[in-house]
């Protein structure tokens, strides 16, 4: 489904690397089966043409990874930047998590990334084969029958409402560039906020109870970059290696929500990674919400340096508790 | 062998629930299966396996130990367990029965951890052989039969019945309370060919777990491969925890105010601050850990277990980990099978 195709960037790969602008390259890499890529760093020319992947399974976002490699690699590195990906990549800036002159960025335009569970869910398990395009060749081991599904039936749940297909960062682009989105983004958290706040409450029980704390979530965040989580650090008080009881399940979770708020580019790849399937992403976009409504417009990594409301006191801030009678009924 | 119609199913399970705790695999809020205490109206789940394993029955997650109380000088020590009462586990695969063989190697042996211990011999496992098997499946690689998934009693799905068997003593006493018609296997001998041949089509059929093994240590502990192959793993817990074999837990004390209570949850090699001694975790970087993982499923517990593999290629790792990094992409780039 992609337009832009595998070949053009790694024609692209290539070159950059053999003209010497760059010594490394952060691309996925060919899986076991072909949805299960896998974050890499290339160094080399016939490895990125033999295992350099770029199609529809491409959901990785690899803006985190510099804050990490751009201190351990030698050479500036190539990042392949899907929209989405270049307001985390700005937004990283902005909090001086990595080094700008050591990253060659590229944009690639995309057209949306698939769930393979949503197409497990149609053509069942044992899939020996995936061909990517406008409809989705699904071969398994049970039939000769080759199922046939439209991209657009099975996007990531992000990508069903992406908000901009606008690259905001990048030194030279693939494709053509894009708009950004009047997305639905925030119907699901209009839904939440119909409910009365027992609803609430237990929809947000049933989601996080089902919470393992693998931290998968919070390790994938490109906002969540300290160098010791305080769930991690034994002096901190609030360490938390298992979630004992409701109490702490919740806890964990509004509370990186609480410390992402305003940083969140809602990239979705919480809820992407996430092995239970709990919708995080609706937490921070709730709070995307709210700080729209009380202090406007603002949408995180849109550019470097800018200002998140929650500091950025102004004397005409609203009192949240004035425009929102919360908590009980 | 004995059977009953997949329409009565329910009603076996009302039966089994009349003396013990019955729990069967159902979809939850997401469609995905999850072990879930049998009640009416509870369905049996149709996917493949549990997203998490059977493993957190015996071994939870957090477990509370023990409790302290001080008074002055004095330390009361108080057991705050309770009476295991019996229960039954329905619908585990082949691979999850086996990895009870791999914790109870742990468990079990001097000195027996009697939380384990104790769930073990409460817990009655009926298992359900794979009549479906999903991509990510490799359990042959190890040895284990989808088709014989053994535990206390077996249970295989063909052409509308459920045919059950049982394998121990303590199955045998309740297959024999079901009042369950009996049969022959004709239909069950059919099932296991078929599953043998879909087995066979399975896209890790090949794979070999030759390179590995008891011994192997020095061979593959400096491999420079594993630059690579961790390099962008996360360091999460999402493979640990999924994992029906992975054992480690951590051991620590809260304050409640009024007491200490000791309890134990789970850990993973993954992190910083696993084995962390007076100078630090040992295993300085991601490089370190990610080996850990693998060279002790593939390594050193067989090393230490006679020969049994510490995986027994369930595929949750490989359908979970964010990155797509698992045990099977190593074994094919160490073992030089790809
Ligand atoms: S959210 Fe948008 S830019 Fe990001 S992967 Fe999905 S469609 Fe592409
Ligand atoms: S990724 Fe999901 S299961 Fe893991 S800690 Fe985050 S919310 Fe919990
Ligand atoms: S291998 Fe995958 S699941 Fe395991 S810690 Fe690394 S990123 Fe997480
Ligand atoms: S290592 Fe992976 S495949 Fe092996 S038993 Fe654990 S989760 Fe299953
Ligand atoms: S790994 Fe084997 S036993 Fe386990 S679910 Fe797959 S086919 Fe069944």
């Amino acid at each position: 489904m992609q337009k832009i195709t595998r070949d053009v960037l790694v024609e692209k790969a290539v070159s950059l690397l053999e003209n010497g602008t760059v010594a490394n390259v952060l691309g996925w890499r060919k899986g076991e089966f072909d949805y299960d890529i896998t974050p890499a760093v290339f160094t080399d020319k016939a490895d990125i043409e033999a295992n350099f992947v770029w199609n529809d399974f491409c959901g990785a976002n690899f803006s985190k990874y510099l804050v990490q490699k751009t201190r351990k690699l030698e050479g500036k590195i190539l990042v392949f930047l899907k929209p989405c990906d270049t307001y985390s990549f700005n937004q990283l800036l902005t909090e001086h998590r990595f080094d700008r002159e050591k990253v060659y960025a590229v944009g690639v335009s995309c057209e949306g990334m698939v769930d393979i569970d949503k197409i497990k869910a149609i053509a069942g398990d044992g899939i020996s084969k995936i061909v990517c395009g406008e409809m989705i060749e699904v071969s398994t081991v049970y039939s000769d029958e080759v199922i046939k599904i439209d991209a657009k039936d099975v996007l990531e749940g992000r990508c069903e409402s992406c908000k901009s297909k606008k690259h905001v960062a990048y030194d030279e682009l693939l494709g053509e560039e894009g708009d950004v989105i009047d997305s639905n983004r925030f119907d699901e958290v209009a839904k939440l906020e119909a409910m009365t706040p027992d609803e609430r409450f237990a929809f947000w029980q049933e989601q996080l109870s089902k919470c393992i704390r693998c931290n998968a979530c919070r390790d994938i965040c490109p906002a969540c970059t300290c160098e010791n989580c305080v769930f991690n650090n034994p002096n901190s008080g609030v360490e938390n290696k298992a979630a004992a009881n409701s109490f702490e399940e919740k806890m964990f979770h509004i509370i990186r929500a609480f410390h992402v708020a305003g940083r969140c580019t809602d990239c979705g790849e919480c809820s992407r990674v996430c092995p239970q399937n709990i919708p995080l992403h609706l937490l921070n976009r709730k709070f995307i919400k709210d700080m729209d409504s009380f202090y406007g417009e603002y949408q995180a990594g849109a550019e470097v340096g800018s200002r998140a409301p929650l500091v950025n006191y102004t004397t005409e801030d609203v009192e949240p508790c004035d425009v929102f009678e919360g908590g009980n009924e | 062998m004995f059977k009953c119609s997949m329409e009565s199913l329910n009603s076996v399970f009302a039966k089994i629930s009349a003396n013990a705790e019955l729990y069967i695999p159902a979809d939850n809020c997401d469609g995905k299966a999850v072990y879930t205490k049998w009640a009416e109206g509870v369905e049996l789940s149709n996917q493949l396996n549990t997203v998490k394993s059977p493993k957190d029955f015996f071994f939870p997650q957090v477990e509370d130990m023990m409790a302290f109380k001080v008074e002055g000088k004095n330390i009361e020590l108080i057991d705050i367990r309770k009476a295991q009462e019996d229960f039954v586990v329905f619908g585990v695969r082949a691979c999850d029965v086996k990895a009870f063989e791999v914790l109870d190697n742990v468990f079990l042996v001097d000195p027996v951890d009697s939380y384990y211990a104790e769930r073990r011999e409460h817990g009655i496992i009926i298992s359900v052989a794979c009549g479906r098997p999903s991509e990510t499946c490799f359990c042959q690689t190890f040895g284990i039969d989808a088709a014989n998934p053994g535990g206390d009693i077996t249970v295989w799905y063909a052409d509308g019945n459920a045919y059950w068997q049982s394998n121990t003593e303590k199955g045998e006493k309740l297959l024999a309370s079901l009042g369950l018609e009996s049969c022959d296997s004709a239909a069950v001998d059919a099932e296991k060919a078929k599953i043998a041949n879909i087995m066979k089509k399975l896209p890790l059929a090949e794979l070999k777990a030759d390179a590995f093994g008891g011994g192997k240590t020095m061979e593959l502990f400096n491999r420079p491969e594993w630059k690579a192959l961790s390099e962008s793993c996360l360091g999460c817990g999402t493979c640990t925890f999924v994992c029906p074999t992975c054992q480690c837990y951590d051991v620590k004390e809260f304050n409640t105010g009024k007491g200490v209570v000791r309890f134990r949850c789970w850990d993973s090699c993954m992190y910083s601050d696993f084995t962390k001694c007076a100078h630090g975790n040992p295993r300085l970087s991601q490089v370190e850990r990610f080996r850990q993982r693998f060279m002790h499923k593939l390594v050193y517990y067989p090393e230490n277990n006679n020969g049994l593999f510490g995986c027994v290629g369930c595929g949750r790792c490989l359908a979970k980990c964010p990155i797509s990094m698992n045990i099977v992409k190593v074994m094919k780039t160490l073992g030089g099978n790809a």
